[in-house]
């Protein structure tokens, strides 16, 4: 049977992409075709956030998002903020939080857009940006000391009153 | 100590939380087939026709496999040493399907795309049949569910398969008629626990290939790297020389992988067709073809005197293994045996059980392994009988608890020789304000807040059986090879080992590599499961380091020209006198001698097996918030105080403790495989399966009240399945105390609460 192909171009973690694909190819396997494999797929059902990336700097589900729709677009994956992921693993690292690391990539991902998204957020708004990133392992406590130890450590960061 | 007890970073921390690819479906090759299987839709069924010719003719199709393809060796695919307890009740495809998502035939196809097209042109025809799905109608049901001829077990596990009948048993201490006799009180209740899903974040899969020497390779997502290769070698029909397993870095477990789920399927095309093979499973398959945890309905009687002196506990429990018998017979037996041994001062014990058959998925290992069941049954009747005698509930749990140094008749007749559960319960009842709340405090016209605790105990290791071998070599520049065969599944088993292994060696971490699980390479060992691998390998990896250092110092003492009981080793050099002044040669240059032929290559193994399986022990604190307009309830704060011995690594111990809380709060309030009237799943997505999301939780506090087993790696027993078992009970008691609705059956919905617990 013949496959309808057409043409997406986009830019991968500010390089250039030019890709035949079929309509209905979803953007988490076109990433991970392409070696993007930090992405990972948790459920069919876009309930679980691991396989969150950015179109044009806004998080999304890859799993929910037909990769015809980035046709123009800046994808970011977890390979792209690498150095930014590093600073955060280490205080993932310091609390333990990083169990079985399956649903990190996924987390760290909209941990970032987060930061950049809200000043100094408090510990609820936190809870409800992240509501989204299931995490069976850890029981979310120590990923919240890690968040919040990060964004704490920023050198531009204000002292939030009323935390501690 | 340097590196025990400290919260040391996991040494793959930064590889997971920057998204390197380590798990399995990064690593396969992209050539591998892709391998879907068609499920059965009937819950219970005979094929009478299968027609794969227009499937096997679609392009890209490499091979379509059904019943008549697989080798007729029953087996189970249950993760456990052998002879396995499991009966060999499967096979890899079968003509009798047994449940909805029995697997009915195999595809492998270049693309996804075309492996569900060739799934979709498979043609079949069911007898169907009339299934089994109420667990207390299986026994002599007119449909037996296992009537082949060539079922097995390996010895006497109470089975009667022609009844529907997995496993029965029963075990008594004592005088159990006449310690009910003389009871001024005895509670008589029946708890009901649900299947739940293990839903660990990454579902099963494996590729697999051929290797140079023709042999089969499984890449997989694992706990059981040696019991998956022993597995596979049974159900395939080929030796087990012949094959070989490898565990990368794997998305979490929680017993679900204790079990062989995906491994066969790739392992077949492979065997079938030469070419790679891997299948990922979808979420839905992770929860229609796996295994969940055993429901069971479990009778608890209490019997006491007027003071609160337990007489009598009778425990009878009823298990689901449905419609495989898949760690079926084991997992009943912690429901009484970790349960009753708490309450050691009574008198007399009995516990009685079946285990059935039935038309719905197989059950199978979940974190607590029927202990978590039996808590929640145990717990529960232990607070009503504190109602009757009108005494508070703690006060009944101390004056009847297990002691250090007490003989436990119900656990197995062991010694426990480290246990400060007694502390552990009052440390958590200061954190959670016990004084202040308990019973309840009326927050407003409509809310009120209150507690409820539960006790639990597990085991380390199972006793006799579990076995690790561990070998440390001494690389050419002074640095280690420490060899495991124990999968770390991301609870930090590598990174604990590791610690423990540089505490005996006196080094740095950075000098313990430590290698990665493959059957070719590692050392045997059973398993990451039963709470094994910090007591079991750890003795091992300290055995072994030990074992090393004397080589060391023996190769030394030739170098130096004394004998070896003059020297000491330090970690950095072996010398003799004062490190200063005496003859010293430092491990970095003795080393560096023996890999240029002066001397032999080190390495030392060892293998430790435990006698006794000393139960770790926690006191859960539930502190909750209920609406009593709507019966909402909502878990403010939970209060876990561990005894685990040392624990190697608190911090790891520590998420080990909130995880395994949030788990059983899952398991507490929302999480229910349920079934339609047909015996379909009905809720197999995290869409409608509901797993705490982090809106679901309140604060978690953990503590720990460190006792000191004497038979573990520097005094520690196991923290990985324990931490699960009380919010279960520990939540039903709270809202007992908030409302007087007493819920016997999980999970505990607000509906339950706002009609009152009229589910028994």
């Amino acid at each position: 049977m013949q496959v309808n192909k057409f043409k997406v171009s986009c830019t991968i973690n500010g390089a250039g992409y030019e890709e035949e694909i079929a309509p209905d190819l979803l953007l988490i396997d076109f990433l991970r075709g392409l070696g993007f494999l930090s992405i990972k797929q948790g459920c069919d059902t876009t309930n679980c956030g691991l396989c969150t990336v950015w179109v044009d700097d806004r998080p999304v589900l890859s799993c929910a998002v037909p990769a015809a729709r980035i046709h123009g677009k800046a994808v970011t994956t977890l390979e792209g903020v690498r150095e930014k992921a590093e600073a955060f693993a280490g205080f993932m690292a310091e609390q333990g939080a990083d169990q079985c690391g399956f649903c990190s990539p996924g987390l760290v991902m909209n941990i970032l857009a987060m930061e950049k998204e809200l000043d100094n957020p408090s510990p609820e708004e936190i809870r409800a940006y992240l509501a989204g990133n299931l995490c069976r392992c850890t029981g979310y406590a120590s990923q919240m000391r890690a968040i919040e130890a990060y964004l704490a450590a920023r050198p531009y960061c204000k002292p939030r009153g009323g935390d501690q | 100590m340097k590196y025990v007890n400290k919260g040391v970073p996991k040494l793959d921390a930064m590889a997971l939380v920057t998204g390197r690819p380590v798990y399995t479906d990064d690593i396969a090759p992209d050539n591998c087939l892709v391998v879907k299987v068609l499920r059965s839709p009937h819950a219970f069924a005979k094929i009478t026709d299968i027609d794969t010719d227009a499937a096997k003719g679609l392009p890209g199709v490499a091979c379509v496999l059904t019943y008549k393809d697989v080798p007729e060796h029953r087996f189970t695919m249950a993760g456990q040493s052998f002879p396995e307890p499991s009966p060999y009740d499967r096979l890899i495809l079968d003509r009798l399907v047994r449940y909805a998502g029995d697997p009915v035939a195999v595809v492998a196809a270049r693309t996804a795309r075309e492996a569900d097209r060739a799934l979709k042109a498979v043609k079949v025809s069911y007898e169907v049949l009339e299934p089994v799905l109420d667990p207390e109608n299986a026994l002599d049901h007119p449909s037996v569910i296992h009537p082949e001829d060539d079922y097995h077990v390996n010895f006497d596990i109470g089975n009667d398969a022609k009844r529907n009948l997995c496993s029965s048993g029963e075990f008594s201490f004592g005088d159990v008629d006449a310690a009910f006799a003389r009871s001024d009180v005895v509670v008589d209740r029946t708890y009901r626990t649900k299947a739940n899903n293990q839903a660990m974040m990454e579902t099963f899969r494996t590729f697999s290939y051929m290797d140079h020497n023709g042999r089969l390779t499984l890449v997989s997502a694992t706990q059981i790297p040696f019991h998956v290769r022993r597995i596979a070698a049974r159900a395939l029909g080929i030796p087990k020389q012949k094959i070989r397993v490898i565990k990368p870095r794997i998305g979490g477990g929680f017993g679900a992988k204790q079990t062989v789920v995906s491994e066969l399927f790739p392992a077949l095309v492979t065997l079938k067709t030469g070419k790679p093979a891997k299948m990922v499973f979808t979420r839905r398959e992770s929860f229609t073809g796996s295994t969940s945890r055993h429901a069971m309905r479990i009778r608890v009687r209490l019997g006491a005197d007027q003071a609160g002196n337990l007489q009598a506990i009778h425990v009878d429990t009823l298990s689901n293994t449905g419609a495989y018998g898949e760690h079926g017979p084991t997992t009943v037996g912690l429901s009484g045996h970790k349960s009753m041994p708490l309450y050691n001062k009574a008198k007399a014990l009995k516990f009685t059980y079946n285990v059935v058959y039935t038309n719905t998925m197989s059950a199978g290992a979940f974190r607590g392994y029927g202990a978590t069941q039996g808590c929640f049954a145990m717990e529960s009747a232990m607070d009503e009988l504190a109602g009757e005698l009108g005494m508070d509930p703690l006060a009944l749990r101390l004056k009847n608890l297990v002691a250090q140094g007490e003989i436990m008749p119900g656990y197995y007749g062991e010694k426990l020789n480290a246990c400060t559960l007694d502390q552990c319960i009052c440390r958590g009842k200061e954190l959670v304000g016990w004084d202040d709340t308990y019973p309840f405090q009326k927050i407003s016209d409509t809310r009120v807040r209150a507690v409820g605790a539960a006790i639990t105990m597990q085991g380390s290791g199972i006793a006799g059986i579990d076995t690790a071998s561990v070998e440390i070599r001494l690389q050419d520049d002074g640095f280690y090879t420490l060899m495991i065969g124990a999968a770390d599944m991301g609870t930090g088993c590598d990174t604990i080992l590791a610690q423990m292994a540089a505490e005996v060696l006196c080094c740095d971490m950075d000098r313990i590599i430590v290698s990665q699980v493959d059957t070719d390479h590692s050392p045997y060992d059973t398993g990451s499961y039963a709470s094994s691998t910090t007591f079991v390998t750890g003795t091992s990896v300290v055995k072994a380091g030990k074992a090393l250092i004397r080589k060391i110092t023996r190769e030394a003492a030739k170098k130096l020209g004394l004998p070896p009981e003059d020297l000491e080793f330090d970690g950095t050099s072996v010398f003799a006198g004062t490190k200063e002044s005496g003859q010293r040669i430092a491990v970095t240059d003795l080393a560096r001698e023996l890999a240029v032929g002066k001397g032999a290559c080190l390495s030392a193994s060892a293998t430790h097996s435990s006698p006794v399986s000393p139960p770790p022990f926690m006191a859960g604190f539930a502190e909750i918030e209920l609406d009593l307009e709507t019966g909402k309830v909502f878990v403010l704060n939970y209060v876990g105080v561990v005894d685990c011995g040392t624990p190697i690594n608190p911090n790891l111990a520590r998420v080990q403790t909130e995880g395994g809380i949030v788990q059983g709060i899952g398991m507490a309030l929302f999480e229910d495989i349920t079934y339609n009237a047909s015996g379909k799943m009905m809720n197999a997505s995290f869409m409608q399966y509901k797993i705490p999301s982090r809106l679901d939780i309140g604060n978690i506090q953990v503590a720990f009240e460190s006792s000191y087993e004497p038979s573990g790696p520097f005094g520690a027993k196991s923290i990985g399945e324990v931490v699960i078992n009380t919010p279960a009970p520990a939540i039903a008691n709270a809202i007992a105390n908030a409302c007087g609705v007493r819920l016997r059956q999980l999970p505990m919905t607000a509906e339950d609460v706002f009609m009152g617990g009229c589910n028994d």
